[in-house]
């Protein structure tokens, strides 16, 4: 069964028809590509340039000496080389993309379009300020927005990425925790946190400790409540969580870490969830980065650029990295190094050059405009609807460790309990890429073997999510059948499953240009 | 809402299914005292695609475009002309709108791509490996320094006065809660870089000497003896690469014998973006690879024997490792490494070296030109396609004055190094392929006009 009834599949025949070779290898649109260094070479270009003028060299004698092996391509052949890899990949503009805690929702190509507007994508970061009060006023409003949605104080908006943004808040806890004297040397982060959590911590000079979990998949607030003291500087902690779930106890859990003198750190990964029904700001929380590739619909491009900004409390603000922009009357100055110290003096500096990811932020407030207040609450009932849609169409036929007790958020949590005899969460995973899809989520978190977690985000319709529960639930019933037809999927993507052992053993991370055949004397 | 494609009626019917009266049944776990009963006020409603557009558009036109002036800023982000081709290409929606490549079954175009990148910035900065993209080039240079802690087991870097201050900066911040000891310096505004100084500098507890080609100021000095004298003590030399073009007329600084190469790829397919998103670059020898920060690509092949691509050696990594991981980065900036290398492949081995040429020579001419005007003179002896100019007085001042006639005539040190006085008559000035001559010309009049 493939997704398209209509006859178009632009994969490898079924398992089982004659595998007719072409001369190519190519099968009509499925069309192989070679390696750029195996087509091009160094002398060809696909950019032409003005005649250069004649004049003495000023390269303090480091002239150039040796080829670099940088292989080139003519316009045409480069266009259809990357058109070619592009239909390589599967993205959310082919269908649903249910990649837990990645919240991969449609990208408005009207956030494209500002983007390259010219006064925005043309503009050089050290212009002088009063040649670019445009772009300093888009930081602005978009900060007010990040603030008021969140219910907090201040925001940082330099941060590169959302680990980038744990970062931040981490810091600003510390220096926060110095001014006062207090050294503190450990960060408490449950075992279902995302990796950059403890990595951050980690990074950031700390030392990690778990937070136990209760069997309801929240964290234990009394055991909690045992471990603080005054050595704990904080708490990382997930919200909604990553098992999909919100935290009950999040304002006693913040109460009882600021008692203890510590700060509430909160990931910000699934802020989806909750935009324009719960401020972060009034569950106690001290700082939280947002991911705008996730909630504000930036593209992530295959693996980035990201953006996360990180809004502060009040206790935290004063700590905030450099630089920011402030509004003074009707003109936006830039706080740097050298203004920073009549009034910022606190601030632990900078993190970043320049002044963070303006293109993201062109890409989220176009983002935020178009929905407005009223259409960023709709999108977290949108998310979280999808997500309970898909828990419950699925009982009985999916374990769902948590899913006894009651709703989830804007993700559902799946095991792997009941899959026949050698089956895992990896087969299913690879089942449903022949079924048209991206696979959710797997192995993570931690906490629940065979870990599935399928996050549909709001921007799915009803008819696409019942088809691929409709998938999910065939590859799940042959899963907990015992089909060990699965262990051989995917089969009709452009490549089986590939030797990530192989990989690792022995790395080969470049290119290496065969070694030229011996001429004959 | 044009991006929600639900119904009523699917809700309605959706709620059903759950078994949930209204959406309100579904953050039951929210405690009372934080539910918002409606919209946040004081915020605006919905609005439409035209209206959304001109109000950004208002925003936008409240800028002095680049583009459309005589321009002539760099130290850290150059203005080049990136082929349409570029653009086009990274919007496909199968680049664009993909995620990291988990399922390397459905994700072999970005894989492929990001093992040709890997490739091309490897040969670039002369180095054995590259990752697949950092951030930028200031965080790039900081993972750069906290790896040759990671390799040396030493806890104290060197880092030249030719340093991007910006780099320095983000440098001093971490090192605060790291541990890390920085011995830091301000440059000269002189033809001298500080490589000498450094050289002595170089002690056994050295883990690193960072040191930026070309630097701040423009200069371009030889590497070999810094590398011999790091290596003397079994420190690792990193370099810092603010401009790759450059690379295209003058050596790598792998081949002079640096460790650990780091860069900002943001000259090449990037565009200004007013400071970001850029692409960190990352390269370093073959046996420093387990100690990498960031994703790599690597080859294998399928279940029926076809070569393709995985992420790989991941056990470095956050997701795998947590505390112990070689760095916490997770998305870096996969699609600005698409751009730069889609640009680097249309300009080939050939392109990139006749952009280097032209940039050279341009800038050579304008250097020339503005050492015409009245009590300007150039401090470089050596230079690629940016160099410093000594104004008469304070540079930063004369900046904003140009701006006011028109020109964005470069970037005063002053704004660089607000602190040191010894710097605010140093205007760095870089000239790309898209300056022509009437902008130098422009430029010369601005800056008579405004020292007069």
């Amino acid at each position: 069964m493939t997704i398209n009834q209509s006859g178009w599949r632009p994969t490898a025949p079924e398992a089982g028809e004659t595998k007719a070779s072409t001369f190519t290898g190519n099968r009509a649109l499925m069309l192989e590509e070679a390696l750029l260094f195996e087509i091009g070479d160094t002398d060809t270009t696909g950019v032409d340039f003005a005649a250069i003028p004649a004049g003495a060299s000023r390269l303090g004698g480091l002239d150039r000496n040796r080829t670099i092996g940088l292989a080139g391509l003519s316009e045409p052949e480069a266009v259809r080389h990357y058109t070619r890899l592009s239909r390589q990949n599967y993205a959310i503009d082919l269908g649903l993309f249910p990649l837990g805690s990645c919240t991969m929702k449609h990208n408005p190509r009207l956030n494209e379009k500002v983007a390259r507007m010219s006064g925005f994508a043309d503009i050089h970061p050290l212009q002088p300020l009063d040649t670019v009060q445009g772009a300093l006023e888009l930081i602005h409003v978009l900060g007010k927005w990040l603030v008021k949605l969140t219910g907090m104080h201040s925001v940082a908006m330099s941060p590169k990425a959302g680990a980038h943004g744990e970062l931040c808040g981490l810091l600003a806890i510390r220096s926060a925790l110095e001014a006062r004297g207090d050294k503190r040397e450990v960060i408490l982060v449950p075992e279902s946190a995302h990796g950059t959590n403890p990595a951050t911590a980690a990074f950031a000079g700390y030392r990690v400790e778990d937070i136990p979990a209760t069997s309801r998949g929240r964290v234990d607030l009394e055991a909690l409540k045992t471990r603080l003291g005054p050595d704990v500087a904080g708490v990382m902690i997930t919200n909604p969580n990553t098992c999909g779930l919100f935290e009950p106890d999040m304002i006693a859990i913040s109460e009882a870490v600021h008692e203890a003198g510590g700060f509430v750190y909160c990931d910000g990964a699934n802020f989806n969830a909750i935009v324009g029904r719960v401020r972060p700001g009034d569950l106690g929380i001290d700082a939280m980065h947002i991911n705008l590739h996730k909630t504000f619909s930036t593209p992530h491009g295959g693996g980035g650029p990201g953006s996360g900004p990180v809004v502060f409390s009040e206790a935290l603000t004063p700590f905030a990295p450099l630089p920011f922009v402030e509004k003074q009357g009707d003109h936006y100055a830039l706080v740097e190094e050298e203004t920073a110290e009549e009034h910022h003096g606190r601030s632990f500096g900078r993190m970043v050059a320049f002044h963070g990811q303006m293109g993201m932020f062109t890409r989220a407030l176009s983002y935020i405009l178009s929905h407005g207040a009223d259409g960023l609450r709709q999108v977290a009932e949108d998310a979280v609807l999808n997500a309970n849609y898909i828990l419950r169409s699925l009982d009985g036929v999916l374990d769902a460790p948590f899913g006894g007790s009651g709703p989830c958020m804007h993700e559902a949590l799946f095991s792997d309990k009941g899959f026949g005899e050698g089956l895992t969460t990896l087969d299913l995973a690879k089942a449903l890429i022949d079924e048209g899809f991206h696979p959710m989520t797997m192995y993570f978190p931690l906490v629940v073997h065979g870990a599935m977690l399928v996050e549909p985000t709001e921007t799915e319709s009803k008819a696409a999510l019942d088809q691929f529960i409709g998938a999910l639930r065939s590859v799940a019933e042959r899963a907990k059948a015992g089909d060990q037809s699965l262990k051989a999927a995917p089969i009709h993507a452009p490549r089986r499953r590939l030797d990530e052992t192989l990989a690792a053993r022995k790395p080969v991370l470049v290119w290496k240009d065969p070694e030229p055949a011996q001429a004959a004397e | 809402m044009r991006y929600l494609p639900l119904s009523q009626t699917d809700r309605e019917q959706m709620l059903g299914v759950i078994g949930a009266g209204s959406v309100d049944d579904l953050f039951v776990d929210v405690p009372a005292a934080a539910r918002l009963d409606g919209a946040i006020a004081d915020l605006p409603n919905h609005a439409s695609e035209l209206s959304v557009e001109r109000q950004l558009g208002a925003m936008a036109r409240k800028n002095l475009v680049a583009g459309e002036v005589p321009f002539f800023l760099g130290a850290g982000a150059y203005r080049h002309h990136v082929p349409a081709s570029v653009d086009h290409i990274i919007q496909r929606g199968e680049f664009l709108t993909s995620y990291t490549p988990y399922q390397p079954e459905i994700a072999q175009g970005t894989l492929q791509v990001l093992f040709e990148f890997q490739t091309q910035v490897a040969r670039l900065f002369g180095c054995d490996v590259a990752n697949a993209s950092m951030y930028d080039g200031s965080t790039a240079c900081w993972e750069a320094i906290t790896m040759a802690r990671r390799v040396t087991k030493r806890a104290k870097a060197i880092l030249s006065g030719g340093l991007h201050p910006h780099y320095v900066s983000v440098a001093n911040t971490m090192a605060k809660f790291t541990g890390d000891v920085l011995d830091t310096r301000v440059p000269e505004l002189s033809a001298e870089t500080d490589t000498q100084n450094l050289i002595e500098a170089i002690d056994d507890d050295t883990s690193c000497v960072v040191v930026q080609y070309p630097d701040i100021l423009g200069r371009i000095d030889d590497l070999s003896a810094l590398a011999e004298a790091c290596h003397a003590r079994k420190a690792l030399l990193v370099a810092v690469v603010t401009e790759p073009v450059a690379l295209g007329a003058i050596r790598s600084p792998g081949e002079m014998g640096a460790d650990i190469v780091v860069g900002e790829g943001q000259s090449i397919g990037v565009g200004l973006q007013f400071g970001g998103p850029y692409v960190g670059l990352f390269a370093c020898s073959e046996k420093l690879v387990r100690q990498m920060p960031g994703r790599l690509t690597g080859q294998t092949v399928d279940a029926e024997g076809k070569r393709g691509f995985v992420l790989t050696l991941s056990t470095r990594e956050q997701h795998i490792r947590r505390e112990k991981a070689t760095s916490n980065i997770c998305t870096s900036s996969v699609l600005c490494a698409l751009a730069w290398t889609a640009h680097m492949t249309l300009l080939g081995e050939k392109g990139l070296r006749q952009l280097a040429a032209l940039n050279h020579a341009k800038a050579v001419a304008a250097a020339e030109r503005l050492a015409k005007v009245p009590g300007v003179s150039v401090i470089n002896d050596s230079f690629f396609n940016e160099f410093t100019l000594r104004l008469p007085k304070e540079a930063r001042p004369a900046v904003r004055a140009m701006a006011e006639r028109g020109v964005l005539g470069g970037v005063s040190l002053g704004r660089l190094y607000p602190d040191a006085a010894g710097l605010q008559n140093g205007l760095v000035v870089a000239v790309t392929e898209t300056v022509t001559d009437e902008d130098v010309e422009a430029l010369s009049v601005a800056l008579e006009e405004v020292l007069a």
